[in-house]
């Protein structure tokens, strides 16, 4: 049975949270009315208010609570409501939560995740449809992972619980309801790890989250041209999986990478920076971007063009072929 | 009311009536005294450029003292960066403290060892952590069973500069909607490095609490044997499961805000003065030797003061480096292939400088 990526988080959280007594969910509207998208829809019922935790209305009141919970030996993990409302809470996660296992010299674990919903194409206001995570990926100390189907979803929650470093876990709004089958018994890939998701041998497609499914298509269009493109899932946003990007590359030659937020120094430039740097000489044309452009996000009426879509992804991957 | 002072050792060495016995005033004086020369070693050393910054807490001995030492051991206890008096009393080998501000490290103790965290230099900060390791408590189920031995509570240390932090601010929010095992004890020393505490407030720090709906006492900061009952008092409360407290210890910071700081340029040299004939170890020496503690304890406790010198002297200067690898090796507890390779790198290019040092 086929199951929306917000019902497979669901279901990852109530799996480790049977499984761990320790771990607990911590954010603004999750209990009763089981967070404003539903992703922990019932959990406050079958687990208690202890353990699924409506919380004052402070970002950084979440993540710094989050912190000392992990330091009194529990696994929290937060739920920021929106992309937007994220930056409350930054200096918690940057000065302390990303730090303190450097500072304590690795005597402190903070096993804590911070799932936020990201990305646009909803028609939402304003600080509703924003691509922060370059932010974090800047930030030494931070795992950061986006999953782009339902059956990433269910296992990468899984896995960041689990994981003794702090995770940011970027869920892309846009895919929420979109359904994919998902296989609870599979041992998944290692949470640090990219992962090929239509194999080609003319071009390679670097996406991650609500793009994942849009760079299939992309992937099925160009193939009408007679063209092969290979499309990896990122995954991991931090740490970035060079070894999957490179040894595509160097059988591909062309490489294009996308993503919502805006260009520069965003994770494109970071991909394309290193691909250049190792692989150089595998290149048969220039590395493109395809992003959010270098403009706070605009009204939703214009979501539609400004977004990264099929279209300008295509575009990109046309450019590529003409070299 | 939450304006007044609670005083029970006057500056003249008085002590109202109180439950301590000599012994236990005999010990806070040593404890004073330990920490007094740890800071002035500490400055000692930064004047020689051993190291390269230190906040003193000059003045402010009898309130870390006396909070430090109503804390239970499985009590645990989230400080600032000046809490030097308080990691004594905790037992943190006073030579670890010195490591942040040599540069060898950026913490230097496990907080687990003796409840004690880490110095947070941003100001703030810690009162969330504290929140939620008070939230840990109520979880665990160790508040209010009546079990000596088993209910906990969480001591914060804050200044006044942070009462105007959003975090701290949060941080109360959340202790009192939970009703968290918790003590905020604020040192008011009155400067937030050039800035007055007038600055931040117009109201007596301890009046804060009401409006967040718990309580606020106010604590003569220089009279470590209440500051040592207030806190002892507010922990027990919160251990017992009635909620949280913020103490405001009325104090002064009589040193600059660090070494690096020139308090000649924002305030009057005589009010510090005056602050000084209030000075909290003076105090508690006039009321011992009024009341018969002879020259042979204040020897002993001089003794123990040049043990501790000699101690952080020597203690300080062997202080290893960090090795090249250290902070790769501690940044994540899984290392990616990626930061592996920056620090293979890394360490080729420090170990080819060591072989040729042209």
């Amino acid at each position: 049975m086929s199951t929306a990526m917000a019902h497979a988080l669901n279901e990852g959280l109530r799996s480790v949270m049977e499984e761990d007594n320790k771990v607990l969910l911590i954010g603004e509207d999750i209990g009763r009315l089981g967070g404003v998208f539903r992703v922990t829809d019932g959990l406050q019922k079958d687990f208690g208010d202890l353990r699924v935790v409506d919380s004052p209305l402070g970002e950084a009141g979440i993540v710094g609570s989050a912190i000392g919970l992990a330091m009194a030996g529990y696994r929290p993990v937060c739920e920021i409501q929106f992309d937007g409302f994220v930056f409350p809470a930054m200096n918690q996660i940057i000065t302390q939560l990303a730090k303190y296992r450097h500072r304590s010299e690795g005597r402190v674990t903070l096993p804590v995740v911070i799932r936020i919903p990201v990305g646009g194409g909803i028609g939402a206001i304003e600080h509703h449809s924003e691509s922060p995570e370059a932010y974090f990926a800047h930030t030494a100390g931070l795992r950061v992972v986006s999953p782009s189907s339902a059956q990433e979803a269910y296992d990468l929650i899984r896995m960041s619980v689990r994981s003794d470093d702090p995770v940011i876990f970027l869920e892309p709004k846009h895919s929420y309801w979109l359904k994919g089958d998902v296989d609870r018994s599979s041992s998944p890939a290692p949470i640090g790890t990219a992962k090929i998701v239509h194999s080609g041998d003319d071009l390679t497609l670097v996406a991650y989250g609500a793009l994942v499914p849009t760079a299939l298509k992309v992937a099925a269009a160009a193939a009408e041209d007679g063209r092969s493109v290979e499309v990896i899932d990122l995954r991991s946003l931090s740490p970035i999986d060079d070894a999957t990007i490179f040894a595509s590359v160097e059988r591909t030659g062309r490489l294009v990478v996308a993503h919502e937020a805006s260009q520069t120094a965003g994770l494109g430039a970071e991909i394309v920076a290193r691909v250049q740097d190792e692989i150089f000489y595998s290149l048969e044309a220039p590395a493109i971007r395809v992003t959010g452009y270098d403009t706070p996000y605009p009204p939703s009426r214009l979501e539609g063009d400004w977004l990264p879509g099929l279209d300008r992804i295509l575009d990109a991957v046309d450019r590529s072929f003409t070299y | 009311m939450a304006d007044e002072l609670f005083t029970v050792l006057s500056p003249d060495g008085m002590l109202a009536d109180t439950d301590v016995d000599v012994d236990n005033l005999r010990s806070m004086y040593t404890d004073m005294v330990m920490a007094r020369r740890l800071d002035t070693e500490a400055i000692a050393l930064q004047r020689q450029g051993e190291l390269g910054l230190w906040p003193s807490a000059l003045g402010q001995e009898a309130a870390q003292v006396g909070a430090g030492r109503a804390a239970k051991a499985i009590d645990f206890i989230f400080p600032t960066y000046r809490e030097h008096g308080v990691a004594w009393c905790k037992g943190v080998d006073p030579v670890s403290l010195l490591g942040l501000f040599r540069g060898t490290t950026l913490g230097g103790w496990d907080p687990s060892a003796d409840n004690f965290a880490l110095y947070t230099l941003v100001i703030g900060a810690q009162t969330l952590h504290a929140v939620g390791y008070a939230m840990g408590i109520v979880r665990d189920g160790d508040v209010g069973t009546g079990d000596q031995d088993r209910d906990r509570a969480v001591l914060v240390f804050l200044g006044d500069g942070a009462l105007s932090e959003g975090e701290t601010n949060e941080a109360f929010v959340w202790a009192a909607a939970q009703n968290l095992p918790i003590v905020f004890f604020c040192q008011n020393n009155q400067w937030a490095i050039s800035a007055p505490y007038s600055v931040q407030s117009r109201v007596p720090v301890a009046q804060r609490a009401q409006g967040f709906g718990f309580r606020g006492v106010r604590v003569d900061g220089n009279d470590v044997v209440a500051s040592h009952a207030v806190t002892r008092e507010a922990l027990e409360h919160a251990r017992a499961g009635n909620g949280p407290t913020l103490i405001e210890a009325f104090t002064y910071r009589r040193n600059p805000h660090t070494t690096s700081d020139d308090d000649g340029r924002y305030r009057e040299e005589a009010i510090t003065e005056d602050w000084t004939t209030l000075d909290p170890i003076e105090r508690l020496r006039k009321h011992l030797r009024a009341t018969g503690t002879g020259e042979e304890f204040f020897a002993g406790v001089l003794a123990q003061e040049a043990e501790l010198s000699e101690r952080l002297r020597a203690g300080c200067r062997a202080l290893p480096d960090p090795e090249p690898s250290s902070s790769f090796v501690h940044t994540y507890a899984e290392m990616s292939a990626d930061l592996e390779r920056q620090m293979n790198g890394h360490l080729e290019y420090v170990a080819a400088g060591k072989e040729d040092p042209a």
